[in-house]
């Protein structure tokens, strides 16, 4: 079930955006909404971001990834996404080199501001990619941790 | 006694909540001491809110850490007004918390 879910998607991913098999009616609304988890299975960054935030252009800028260079503990490697942009509604952190890069995203009300942090497992010496939307606009910020022992499995 | 241990505070109207989680997110690939595999167990979001108000919802993988720490930062709280800070894992069990802004 979920192996020709991801095999589904892939084929809707080609074919153009998400939005565009809503229009045509291949994907009822209840189905969007599950895209949220969909991203998370994934396998490259830009799947990723094209599932969890409608599109997998980004510029690079406006926003700032703190990451350890190097994490001793891949168990426990500490992330933080800082930005001033106004209204960021959507914060994504990747790990590209992860087998699936989406690593959690963040749906933020008016107000809330682009300030996240948090801390995850790293298998391996990835770049950390952190994605902000602001009115459909993704702005995105890496940085590489080389890590020394693993934290994935255990 | 509650999973998540949380503290929001309020400055230059700014306030700034920092929130520890006891779970064990396990990923699901890891083996124990006799080799089997250890089920997937992880937090698959978490949501803040005051009142009506949405303030943040996070969406996680398995990659976060266990005991997961999560920071983040809101305008336009008072002192005294009570965030409430909940959470639901992949098995369905959640659990969540209230803590007043100070």
């Amino acid at each position: 079930m979920n192996c020709k879910r991801r095999v589904f998607l892939k084929g809707t991913l080609a074919a153009g955006t998400v939005g565009v098999a809503v229009g045509a009616g291949l994907l009822t609304p209840s189905t969007v909404l599950a895209s949220a988890r969909d991203a998370f299975q994934a396998e490259s960054v830009s799947d990723a971001l094209r599932v969890a935030m409608g599109s997998a252009n980004h510029s690079s800028g406006n926003l700032v990834v703190r990451a350890p260079e190097l994490a001793e503990n891949g168990a426990v490697v500490p992330i933080s996404v800082e930005s001033d942009l106004a209204g960021v509604s959507d914060v994504a952190i990747l790990a590209a080199a992860a087998n699936h890069p989406l690593t959690s995203s963040y749906k933020l009300s008016p107000g809330t501001k682009a300030n996240i942090s948090t801390r995850i497992k790293m298998g391996q010496t990835s770049e950390i990619v952190a994605v902000a939307k602001v009115d459909g606009q993704l702005y995105s910020a890496s940085q590489e941790v080389r890590v020394t022992v693993g934290g994935c499995g255990g | 006694m509650s999973s998540i241990r949380v503290r929001a505070q309020l400055r230059d109207g700014v306030t700034n909540v920092r929130a520890l989680i006891s779970h064990p997110m396990e990923t699901g690939q890891r083996r124990d001491n006799s080799g089997n595999v250890v089920e997937a167990h992880y937090i698959t979001e978490v949501v803040a809110e005051m009142g009506s108000r949405h303030i943040m919802t996070a969406n996680w993988g398995p990659a976060i850490s266990r005991n997961p720490y999560l920071s983040f930062e809101f305008e336009g709280a008072n002192t005294g007004e009570t965030l409430k800070l909940s959470w639901v894992d992949n098995k369905g069990e959640q659990d969540s918390t209230e803590v007043r802004i100070g």
